[in-house]
């Protein structure tokens, strides 16, 4: 809790015209099944404008949250204001403001796509070109298609124009690219950032550290339903950054000696003819330093550093396997 | 990005549910299921029936009426049931299942209006079967339209409703779109034997034709009957429906789930 406030601090100081507006304050929100806690203890604030993942492994009450902020359920305890409104009590209201993309909600099979935006658009007070929105996501030539005919990805992408549709301004976005192939997860991405730079607010559910690392400007770890962590992924992994692995194939053999005498670096490792060095943030410039006056080539150098799934791993204690996620928090 | 702004649709704004309804329209044709079942059924058993000669000849203790005459109503009852226990339940459960319901949940337009929408397909196609089932029997086989107009709709209308609360019931209860036709599949064939599409009711045991009345639909071909014959339908007739209407519509209330 200490650091998720020392966050939420640096953020508010800030003090960019961009961060001043928080378009969804979450205050305590506590969410239960039974004996299940689902959420604990959960508090962010989203500003209006910006890119804000919510991460966390399997169960930690990511969905719950979100469930939540859209008046798909109730709190049990704590307060949530989405846009000035209150998601349950002002339903009405907010459903037309939001937009909203559940995790594994579909169509019905023999509907069409122009169908499905044409029905969801006369839902709304002002609705989006329904035909231009499908122009943007690349669904153009697929409008006369019936959903079960749809790809994965395609599918995907139609469920991000229904929640468009009505021109929201905060758009909720759960396991986007959940089950897609790498390139139309790409694709998805592109489009996300396309739709931010049109001024909609995106709240992103995702266990995919990559996803949030490429398109969040600030992310909430969430574990156990309480948040961990709220900063810019930036920040998170810098915070973990405490050792670098240094790798290359040497031009002609090594003695170890020479490197591991090295103040900076903590291990040398040989993986057949790759070597394998760890030390601390200034190892690269010693162990590059040290090859040079020795004449040695350090062929396929690699630097890897700190990510935010090694911050994730560091934060939550936690092994995260990305794939073993599915569903149903 | 523009453009997606800028751009309303031109096209004219009609209600949510006239939109849902005719969505809902479009696919239950698109499916097959219902129009097959529905209306196909009870129209190709008219006319198998229609071609039995001895379905023709008036029939003692059937009050001047001919056998196929009884069996009408009976085909109108069995039209009502297929749509109203078999093909909405499994699509609302469907719904359901596909998180159709929850997704409607969160747009202004709400999941009741697409339950609303079902229910405004199922009675449309059943009305117009039963005007189907009417011309047919009276242009083919002279098979006397109700004498009894007036309550012969009513009738209807209470069988109907009686049926459209146990599909919302089954909608309810059915845990997989398979389940809710099973479930409606089960309730639909001892419903149907008891409205005579077996034994017509006169001739059953009168034990059984106690039971029968009492059964929802059992009750309805009592209702079409008198009505056929020129009488108004017995209130008991039309209380039984009424009674099965109102218990299973509050089952339904008490136990419909959105996701």
């Amino acid at each position: 809790m200490y650091m998720a406030f020392r966050a939420m601090c640096a953020a508010e100081r800030n003090g960019d015209a961009a961060c001043m507006t928080a378009i969804i304050e979450v205050r305590n929100l506590r969410k239960a099944y039974g004996d299940t806690v689902a959420v604990d203890d959960v508090s962010f604030t989203v500003q209006e404008g910006e890119i804000f993942g919510i991460l966390g492994p399997n169960g930690a009450g990511k969905t719950t949250t979100v469930e939540c902020v859209e008046g798909l359920r109730t709190a049990d305890r704590g307060e949530i204001s989405v846009l000035g409104l209150d998601p349950w009590r002002d339903r009405a209201e907010l459903t037309q403001q939001l937009g909203v993309q559940l995790q594994d909600s579909q169509m019905p099979d023999r509907l069409k796509v122009a169908e499905a935006l044409d029905l969801y658009s006369s839902f709304y007070r002002a609705p989006a070109d329904w035909r231009a929105l499908l122009e943007v996501l690349g669904l153009a030539d697929k409008a006369g298609t019936t959903f079960k005919k749809l790809s994965g990805g395609q599918k995907q992408r139609l469920s991000i124009a229904l929640a468009l549709v009505s021109n929201p301004r905060v758009a909720v976005l759960d396991e986007l690219t959940t089950g897609l192939d790498p390139q139309a997860r790409r694709d998805t991405w592109e489009l996300i950032e396309r739709v931010r730079d049109r001024g909609v607010t995106i709240v992103l559910v995702s266990h995919f550290m990559e996803e949030a690392e490429r398109l969040c400007d600030r992310v909430a770890l969430i574990d156990s339903g309480r948040v961990v962590v709220v900063d810019t992924p930036a920040a998170l992994a810098e915070r973990v950054e405490t050792e670098q692995r240094i790798q290359f194939r040497p031009s002609v053999p090594l003695d170890d000696a020479l490197l591991a005498s090295l103040p900076e670096v903590t291990n040398v490792l040989h993986r057949g003819e790759v070597v394998v060095v760890t030390g601390n943030s200034n190892a690269l410039n010693a162990v590059v330093s040290v090859l040079a006056r020795n004449q040695i080539v350090a062929e396929q150098l690699r630097v890897e550093q700190a990510s935010l799934e090694d911050a994730f791993l560091a934060l939550t204690g936690k092994h995260h396997r990305p794939e073993a996620e599915s569903h149903g928090e | 990005m523009t453009v997606i702004n800028d751009a309303p649709p031109v096209a004219a704004r009609r209600s949510p549910l006239a939109r849902l309804a005719r969505v809902e329209f479009t696919l239950f044709f698109r499916d097959r299921v219902g129009p097959i079942w529905g209306v196909g059924l009870p129209v190709l058993l008219l006319v198998i029936f229609g071609a039995i000669p001895s379905f023709k000849k008036v029939q003692p203790g059937y009050g001047g009426l001919t056998i196929l005459d009884a069996y009408v109503p009976i085909l109108i009852t069995m039209s009502l049931a297929l749509l109203a226990l078999i093909v909405m339940p499994s699509a609302l459960v469907n719904y359901r299942e596909r998180g159709v319901l929850r997704r409607l949940k969160t747009t202004p337009a709400g999941p009741v209006r697409v339950l609303s929408a079902q229910l405004i397909v199922n009675a449309t196609v059943a009305v117009v079967t039963l005007v189907v089932l009417l011309v047919v029997a009276r242009i083919a086989y002279r098979v006397p339209l109700p004498r009894h107009f007036g309550g012969w709709l009513v009738a209807a209308l209470f069988a109907m409703a009686a049926l459209m609360a146990m599909g919302l019931f089954i909608a309810a209860v059915g845990p997989t779109a398979r389940a809710a036709a099973a479930i409606g599949a089960i309730l639909f064939y001892p419903l149907m034997f008891f409205s005579g599409l077996w034994l017509p009711i006169p001739s059953m045991p009168v034990v059984l034709q106690h039971i029968s009345h009492a059964s929802p639909l059992g009750a309805a071909w009592e209702a079409f009957q008198n009505a056929d014959l020129g009488h108004w339908p017995p209130a008991l007739s039309l209380v039984t429906m009424a009674a099965w209407a109102a218990a299973f519509g509050a089952a339904a209330a008490r136990f419909f789930r959105w996701e």
